[in-house]
């Protein structure tokens, strides 16, 4: 992956430049060392790493603003960071960039259940947010699998998903303001503590834009009373192709389910060697989550499980108490860990009609046989959102470009049949090359003039999303400014 | 001029020598009215793709709005945010489009659950103000695959390009509904037990109430949907909750009243529409002292019937949240803007986004502001 060669007349003032920022920041905000600058050298995309200039952790909005004044004044590039799990590399470093981390700006500052909001800020991990309002029947939707971990900041950049969206959508659907502070310092407000924001819908623009467009610093987010309960049920199929046909009745069928997860058989036998979650051995295995009182959910499930049935499952398990439901979800939540056990793994996100599942994994299993390189599939079913883990070894040579070629056909393929290059983790320096292949030049033109807009010298984390060649007669006018 | 194809209207556009006033079926006159030559997108009908085992419908924007809900209908699906008719509260006549919804971002009272029209957009084609055709998001659920112009065309009121396809996530319209209603509860207790439904478990789907101040009429209403045994056992469960703030009663109900804002039709007088943060919306309304109330969103959504010419941002003073002028004369409007105005920084990032989508500023100018 190849990233633009660092500005050497910002190397060569690194000096002044850390000087300025440790007059706006206490000490110990301000990392210049090399030996500290590593921890910031990648993202949870561990294969492209670089040390950075220098990195921050600012404590305040204000702060924040002080230094991308510093930073634009400079021309130094800032990349903003929450925790770093983006597997995207959108966090990810150049030589010549400050990293702006909002880790240290993690309180609450605001819970409000009769309006049902949080205003946090946006250094707070995701399930944290639940944390602080869940003792009152209350939590934060947007569940990504990496929850314990990643940043408000981080979600809203990527407009983050998880297994509950398909019922209570993404981050997008769950922010109802921001405080963003420009590249240039200056602090906006966007939305609030209420349901539409007025004028041209920024905030939705916002999330979503991968730190190219502003600094999150706070965000107030809506926050939704918990079900009654939950219930999962697992059920096994003969074939992927009746499994997706399956998910695509349940849906049919008028019942919403909160969680629809699909798991193929590679996936299923490495979850059970790592696990040991009790999980039938076939081909194709879904969980099935519905929510609710007692009641609505048996009804739902008689729903779903009649539908399965005319599918002829080779098992149907409905959880009768809360040790089974966890056990059904162990397997899936331990899935990208068992996965790391066995292999090295890339993990793709790309989305596809539901409808095209069944063609979809087909012609993954045939690029698996063709490249040598195992397949796993797992993801959120009820959306189209895949997640086919492409096994290499990492210290073999020339796997990893193996399995990177690999991966484009497989998101070409979901380009093809209708879908989206990715659906919950970003473009980041990932994806950034294949950005031509789902749209023309002139719908990455618009985008890049939303970009120009925010951030006219191209500062914000500017060597991602768009493909180099793209983007290079915007980066290059900064440069030349300089 | 009425395209009947993208690439007329694309032409159509570029070879435009002054403003166009973009119009889907002119029900909904909301903001400034525009100058220059009608262009109508009413040629542009359709559905593209509709794929029901996916949630999935693909519609071209001039297609009614009426034709959009049938076919959505036969497959037992709907649209999740259950856009309001502008027509008996503006005066108009004429037929909605479904692009005409999106540009307006309309969204009747699900929108307090099941998000607003903008949240169920998941693509858009639209031609720029340079005559240029884009795509933006697509038609899956989940897609982050670069910026999302589309929560930004939701919204525009045609100023930054005109819509020729939309796409949506639909949901299955349940088989069941049930309201509960409280007669003559206060404006404050009324958002206190709607904010205490909403936050139960119950998935309160609709909260609205109206008070005809002078009439002394007041009803709050509750709504919840799925499958007939839950909805029962909801309703039940949600009387029970709230009998502390009054005594509730399952009724029949038009929620359509609600939704079309019914009982400001045919009263001649200026409409605004708040958007605030619901527990603040009682000493609002108290502070305006308006003819007629309507509360929708549980509070959130607050409906003003005001005399004619009143400068109601100048009544409320700073709020949390803003106000629109949805009903008016032109010279009032004119005076007061339509859209509440926004923080200088805001306005410079709007102002940029319109000189880039339309740097001749031809579609709909002034509209917004
Ligand atoms: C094991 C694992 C499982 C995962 N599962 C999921 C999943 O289920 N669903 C899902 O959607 N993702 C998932 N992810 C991806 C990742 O966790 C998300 O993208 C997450 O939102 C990133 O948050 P972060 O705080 O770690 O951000 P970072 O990695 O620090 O940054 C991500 C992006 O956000 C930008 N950014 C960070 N802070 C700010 C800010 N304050 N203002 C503006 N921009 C900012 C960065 O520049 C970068 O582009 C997973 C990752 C891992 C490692
Ligand atoms: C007598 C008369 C009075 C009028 N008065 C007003 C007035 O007071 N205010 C006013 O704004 N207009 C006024 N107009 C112009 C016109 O009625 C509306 O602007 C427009 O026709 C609304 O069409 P519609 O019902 O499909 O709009 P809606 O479908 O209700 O659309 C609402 C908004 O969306 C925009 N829009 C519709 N379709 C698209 C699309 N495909 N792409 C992008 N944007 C789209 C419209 O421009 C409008 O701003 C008037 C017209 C007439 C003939």
């Amino acid at each position: 992956m190849q990233m633009p060669e660092p500005n050497t007349s910002i190397l060569a003032s690194k000096g002044r430049i850390v000087a300025r920022l440790q007059e706006v920041l206490p000490k110990a905000a301000v990392i210049s060392e090399e030996s500290e600058t590593r921890a910031y050298e990648c993202d949870a995309l561990t294969a492209y790493r670089c040390p950075p200039l220098a990195a921050v952790l600012p404590s305040t909005t204000q702060e924040v603003s002080a230094v991308l004044r510093i930073c634009h004044e400079e021309g130094v590039p800032v990349v903003p960071r929450g925790s770093g799990t983006s597997l995207a590399g959108g966090a990810l470093p150049t030589a010549d960039c400050v990293i702006l981390g909002v880790a240290k700006m993690n309180a609450v500052l605001e819970t409000d259940y009769d309006n049902r909001f949080i205003r946090v800020q946006t250094g707070r991990t995701n399930l944290s947010v639940t944390g602080a309002v869940e003792e009152n029947g209350f939590f934060y939707a947007p569940d990504p699998s990496s929850q314990l971990a990643c940043a408000i900041a981080g979600n809203i950049a990527m407009n983050s998903g998880g297994a509950h969206c398909l019922k209570y959508g993404v981050t997008t659907n769950n922010l109802l303001g921001a405080t963003v502070v420009l590249m240039d310092g200056t602090v906006v407000e966007m939305g609030g503590a209420y349901l539409d924001a007025g004028g041209l819908d920024l905030l939705g623009v916002i999330c979503g834009s991968e730190g190219q467009l502003g600094v999150v610093t706070e965000a107030t987010l809506r926050i939704l009373p918990k079900p009654e309960g939950a219930r999962p049920v697992l059920m096994g199929f003969a074939s992927n192709e009746v499994a997706g046909e399956c998910v695509s009745d349940i849906i049919k069928a008028g019942v919403l389910p909160v969680a629809i997860e699909f798991m193929d058989r590679p996936c299923i036998e490495a979850c059970e060697a790592f696990a040991h979650a009790g999980y039938p051995m076939c081909e194709a295995l879904l969980i099935v989550e519905v929510e609710g009182s007692p009641a609505e959910i048996d009804e739902q499930l008689g729903l779903i499980l009649q539908i399965a049935r005319r599918h002829d499952p080779v098992e149907l398990r409905e959880s009768q108490s809360e040790e089974e439901s966890a056990r059904i979800w162990l397997g899936r939540k331990s899935a990208f860990g068992a996965m790391g056990q066995i292999n090295d793994y890339m993990c793709l996100d790309g989305t596809i009609p539901v409808t095209s599942l069944p063609l979809v994994l087909r012609r993954i299993g045939e690029l698996s046989k063709q490249y040598g390189l195992g397949v796993a599939n797992v993801f959120h079913a009820g959306d189209g959102n895949m997640h086919p883990l492409i096994l290499f070894d990492a210290n073999k040579p020339g796997d990893l470009e193996l399995c990177e070629a690999m991966g484009a056909e497989i998101l070409r393929l979901c380009v093809e049949v209708g879908g989206c290059l990715t659906g919950e983790h970003g473009v980041g320096i990932e994806k950034r090359d294949l950005m031509v292949d789902q749209f023309d030049p002139l719908d990455m033109e618009a985008q890049m003039a939303v970009k120009d807009v925010f951030d006219p010298d191209w500062l914000l984390n500017p060597a991602k999303v768009f493909p180099l060649a793209s983007s290079e007669a915007r980066r290059a006018t900064r440069m030349a400014a300089e | 001029m009425q395209p009947q194809t993208e690439t007329e209207l694309a032409e159509m556009i570029r070879a435009a020598p002054g403003p166009l006033a973009i119009r889907g079926g002119g029900t909904r006159p909301i903001g400034t009215p525009p100058a220059g030559e009608a262009l109508s997108v009413a040629g542009l009908t359709g559905v593209s793709l509709y794929e029901p085992g996916a949630l999935t419908l693909v519609v071209k924007a001039g297609t009614p709005l009426a034709e959009v809900e049938a076919v959505l209908a036969d497959e037992g699906q709907r649209l999740p945010f259950e856009p309001m008719d502008h027509r008996a509260l503006l005066g108009t006549k004429g037929t909605p489009t479904i692009g005409g919804v999106v540009a307006a971002n309309v969204s009747g009272p699900r929108r307090v659950q099941a998000g607003a029209c903008r949240d169920s957009l998941i693509g858009v084609r639209y031609v720029d103000g340079m005559g240029t055709a884009i795509k933006n998001g697509g038609r899956v659920m989940k897609n982050v695959t670069g910026y999302d112009l589309v929560k930004l065309m939701a919204g525009s009121y045609g100023t930054l390009g005109v819509l020729t396809e939309v796409a949506f996530k639909v949901l299955p319209a349940p088989g069941a509904t049930a309201t509960i209603r409280a007669n003559g509860l206060d404006e404050a207790t009324a958002v206190r037990a709607m904010s205490a439904a909403l936050g139960s478990p119950f998935e309160v789907n609709g909260a609205a109430h109206h008070s005809d101040r002078h009439a002394d009429q007041a009803v709050t209403l509750l709504r919840i949907e799925g499958f007939s045994e839950s909805v029962a056992y909801r309703a039940n469960a949600l009387c029970e909750l709230l009998k502390p703030y009054g005594d509730w009663q399952v009724a029949e109900v038009d929620w359509s009243r609600f939704r079309d804002v019914a009982p400001f039709v045919g009263q001649p007088s200026d409409v605004w529409r708040l958007s605030v943060k619901p527990s603040d919306a009682p000493g609002l309304v108290a502070l305006a002292d308006p003819l007629d109330a309507l509360f929708d969103w549980g509070g959130g959504l607050v409906w003003l019937r005001v005399t004619e010419g009143t400068d109601l941002r100048a009544d409320l003073g700073r709020f949390a949240g803003h106000a629109t002028l949805i009903r008016a004369a032109d010279e009032t409007k004119t005076r007061l803007g339509v859209f509440h105005p926004e923080p200088a920084p805001l306005a410079k990032i709007s102002d940029g986004l319109r000189a880039k989508f339309d740097p001749r500023g031809i579609l709909n100018p002034g509209l917004m502001g």
